[in-house]
């Protein structure tokens, strides 16, 4: 047997987990994670291609076979070391990243049989370093004297963040809320992203000097011009996509049919599943149906079985091949026992006296003709229509650009659905002096495109400034 | 960390006015406007109108009823204690112009809302008629301070134990009855009375401007909690008003909304009593 038949021999090393039953019912992590002997196994899969093709796969170009190596040779702390010159979250994108559909969808082991995990070697390498206590300072350079202004404390915000501090400028975040992570705080729910990994990021961060003003809505309280004004060199915007698109149909402002930003904020942010520890309610469901099919709708199904629902309904009005959330996502939503309802749409809410909802009306879908998208596109079947018993509703179909910082910056060119039109390669936008990226420039997109455009930002930002004298 | 600098307790302790160090909020906010605050870590956010702003002292002021679990909490707090976390000016500012006659209909705690408003509508130069209601004499707040941004005051009370018997609208009726030339009408109180202003208003014709204290969470467009119907049409309260249009609103799905949580505000605000004790 050659080297390479013998490594594809040893089979992809699943994560041990929480058991489904038991982990419907709280809100702790569902994966425990690769124990060190599983992660060298897992590890000692990897060919070490000499062309690996799971680098092109990812956005920000994690050096995968290399860290993976250091893994198989038992330096984990080398692995992280070697993960952090590319990705500054890697805790986070283990976790939260479309690895399927990135970095693993072109491991060449993926052909014949399952691709090496990198997502999973890719947690376990930044779990081992955070455990082993504080993650050592590197050395800043001697201060620039320039300051920036980051707008936003999600992926794309931290990651520049980080990268500026480290060329020696001075940084300063506004984030809007209370706390900072963006949506992996206030959207990404405890079993599936712990709130303990975002704040040792953040606190990494603060050691490093980045300063965050919390509670401070940039077009509220400060306007970019504003910020430009006080001594800023430079504005980065780092927004989010944060507006819930609704449907429009009737009867939807009953009470207990929420945005799914609604419904994960207070779960997440405020902690009502905490209820009444902490002051924030949020309403109970017995027949939940959530509607939407992307991460957004898996987090927003499994919230409300842990919460105490009887049944869960995914509804969706494409099928099962079109679901965008990430296989791993949609995997353990089923085994939790959410139960999904495809080709379907809602048509209308009824409600009772009160005005709780009471019921969906819902209409089959066939798949027709492939639409823009390429996918094909959901047509209502006639006189298909059924009435869903739902006591809560969670609508995640999407989300758009909050108008409330990009309507007070003059001249910023947006695009028609209100997004900033910025540079792919820098993030310059309109204005002069001002940077955007992340999903407030792409639309709903994922984590690491967010962090990539962060860090492109970064490395243009840094050039202007360092031209600048 | 924002401090509380004063404090004052009014209508036999059932309403509490802080003065409260915010210097950034106090230089951009106006009339008409509102912050959301945390009072701790396991706190609700609650919008709450600035009853005025002192730009060189750098304070801010609130009113507040205290109806459940974070207002009783927000009470404990004394003068040199800190809210955890004030966001703010949020919503649209108040449209202030000068139209000529105005009147400003205020009940309950919503006169500290409509406070600011009257002066600001005052000041540009509007010839502001004010009527005042409360449910009985001592739970009246804020009279001094109306009657001094007012040009003619009323009071009315539901029982009469001061100024005339009955409700705001009932003077409000008369004026309109009376006069021609009310260019607006601006009512802010608890919902039933904001809907039978409108109602007031609406065979005259007179624009009504009213304030919807919705349910929030963020209050920045961000989860919808705060969305209500106007003239057939989603808003959300937090960046399109609070002030709407009163004659186009749907009250009726208002108070449902307001409503939505009864059981568990309930809950929480029992057990912070025990608590208490
Ligand atoms: C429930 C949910 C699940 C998801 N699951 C995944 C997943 O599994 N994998 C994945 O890759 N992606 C996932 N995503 C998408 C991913 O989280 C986003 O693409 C990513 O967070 C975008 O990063 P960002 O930095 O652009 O913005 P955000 O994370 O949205 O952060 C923006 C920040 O800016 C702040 N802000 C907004 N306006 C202002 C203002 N005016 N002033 C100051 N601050 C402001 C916001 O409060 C927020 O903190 C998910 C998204 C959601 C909602
Ligand atoms: C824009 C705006 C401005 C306001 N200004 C004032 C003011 O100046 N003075 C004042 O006394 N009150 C004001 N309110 C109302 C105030 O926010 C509520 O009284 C307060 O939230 C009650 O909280 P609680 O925990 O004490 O009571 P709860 O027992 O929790 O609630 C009592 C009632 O208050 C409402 N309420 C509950 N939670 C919220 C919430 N998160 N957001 C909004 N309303 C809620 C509900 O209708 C509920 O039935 C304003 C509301 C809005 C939307
Ligand atoms: S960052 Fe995401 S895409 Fe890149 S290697 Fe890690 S898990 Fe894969
Ligand atoms: S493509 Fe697969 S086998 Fe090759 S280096 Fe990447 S992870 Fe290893
Ligand atoms: S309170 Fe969240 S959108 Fe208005």
């Amino acid at each position: 047997m050659t080297e390479k038949e013998k490594k594809e021999k040893i089979p992809r090393q699943p994560m041990p987990e929480q058991d489904p039953k038991k982990r419907s019912m709280n809100f702790d992590e569902v994966p425990y994670g690769y124990t060190p002997e599983l992660a060298q196994k897992e590890a000692s899969r990897c060919l070490q291609c000499k062309k690996p093709k799971c680098v092109e796969g990812c956005p920000v170009g994690v050096k995968i076979p290399e860290f993976i190596n250091l893994i198989a040779e038992g330096d984990f702390i080398g692995a992280a070391k070697k993960l952090k010159e590319d990705n500054s979250l890697p805790a986070v994108c283990g976790r939260v990243c479309p690895q399927e559909s990135q970095c693993e969808a072109l491991c060449v082991l993926g052909k014949k049989d399952e691709p090496v995990a990198v997502g999973r070697l890719e947690r376990f390498a930044a779990d081992y370093e955070r455990a082993q206590g504080t993650v050592d300072l590197p050395q800043l350079p001697p201060p620039t004297g320039k300051k920036v202004a980051v707008v936003g404390s999600g992926p794309a915000g931290l990651t520049l963040a980080g990268d500026l501090i480290k060329f020696g400028h001075q940084v300063t975040i506004f984030e809007a809320l209370h706390k900072p992570g963006g949506v992996l705080v206030y959207g990404i729910p405890e079993f599936r992203l712990p709130k303990a990994i975002v704040e040792a990021e953040v606190d990494y961060l603060k050691r490093l000097g980045v300063e965050i003003k919390y509670n401070h809505v940039v077009g509220k309280i400060l306007t970019v011009d504003e910020l430009l004004e006080m001594g800023y060199d430079a504005v980065f915007l780092g927004v989010g996509a944060g507006l819930p698109v609704f449907m429009n149909i009737p009867g939807e402002n009953l009470c207990g049919i929420y945005s799914a930003n609604e419904y994960l904020t207070r779960s997440n942010l405020m902690k009502a599943y905490l209820f009444p520890k902490y002051d924030t309610p949020i309403a109970v469901g017995k027949n939940v149906a959530v509607i939407g099919g992307g991460n957004v709708a898996m987090d927003s199904a499994r919230t409300a079985l842990r919460l105490g629902a009887n049944n869960v309904h995914i509804v969706y009005r494409r099928s099962k091949t079109e679901l965008p959330a990430r296989a791993e996502e949609v995997h353990h939503a089923e085994e939790e026992g959410v139960q999904f309802k495809f080709l379907t749409a809602p048509l209308r809410y009824i409600g009772n006296a009160d005005g709780w909802v009471t019921g969906m009306e819902c209409i089959q879908m066939e798949l027709g003709e492939p639409d823009d998208s390429g996918r094909r596109r959901p047509v209502p079947i006639e006189d298909s229509n059924f009435t869903l018993d739902v006591d809560l509703a969670v609508i995640a179909i999407g989300t758009g650009a909050n108008p409330i910082i990009t309507g007070t910056i003059p001249n910023l060119e947006l695009n028609k659905w209100g997004y900033i039109v910025a540079d792919e390669a820098t993030g310059k936008t309109s204005r002069e002096r001002v940077y955007a990226g992340g999903d407030i420039v792409t639309g709903a997109a994922t984590v690491i495109l967010a962090m990539g455009a962060g860090r492109n930002s970064s490395q243009a930002i840094h050039q202007y400034l360092m031209n600048k004298s | 960390m924002f401090k509380i600098l004063e404090k004052w307790e009014m209508a036999d302790n059932t309403v509490c006015h802080f003065k409260i160090e915010a210097p950034l909020i106090a230089k951009k906010a106006q009339p008409g406007q509102f912050v959301v605050l945390r009072p701790n870590e396991t706190g609700e956010r609650i919008p709450l109108t600035m009853a005025g702003t002192d730009p060189a002292q750098g304070t801010i002021d609130i009113i507040f009823q205290v109806v459940g679990k974070t207002t009783a909490l927000l009470r404990t707090l004394q003068k040199g204690d800190a809210i955890l976390d004030i966001i703010g000016p949020l919503g649209r500012p108040t449209h202030v112009e000068k139209l000529g006659t105005v009147i400003c209909v205020g009940g309950g705690t919503g006169i500290a809302v409509l406070y600011p408003i009257t002066r600001a509508l005052q000041e540009i130069g509007n010839h502001v008629i004010s009527i005042v209601g409360a449910r009985t004499k001592y739970l009246l707040i804020l009279e001094d301070e109306m009657k001094n941004v007012s040009d003619e005051f009323f009071i009315t009370t539901d029982d009469g134990s001061y100024g005339r018997h009955g409700f705001v609208t009932d003077a409000l009726k008369d004026l309109l009855d009376e006069r021609t030339d009310i260019k607006l009408v601006v009512g802010i109180g608890p919902v039933p009375m904001m809907k039978f202003v409108c109602k007031t208003t609406e065979p005259y014709g007179v624009k009504t401007l009213v304030s919807l204290n919705t349910i929030m969470v963020d209050a920045t467009g961000m989860c919808g909690a705060c969305r209500a119907t106007v003239g057939g049409k989603t808003q959300f309260c937090c960046v399109d008003g609070p002030e709407f249009d009163g004659h186009q609103v749907d009250f009726d799905e208002l108070m449902k909304r307001q409503a939505a949580y009864l059981k568990e505000e309930r809950q929480s605000y029992e057990r912070f009593q025990k608590e208490q004790e």
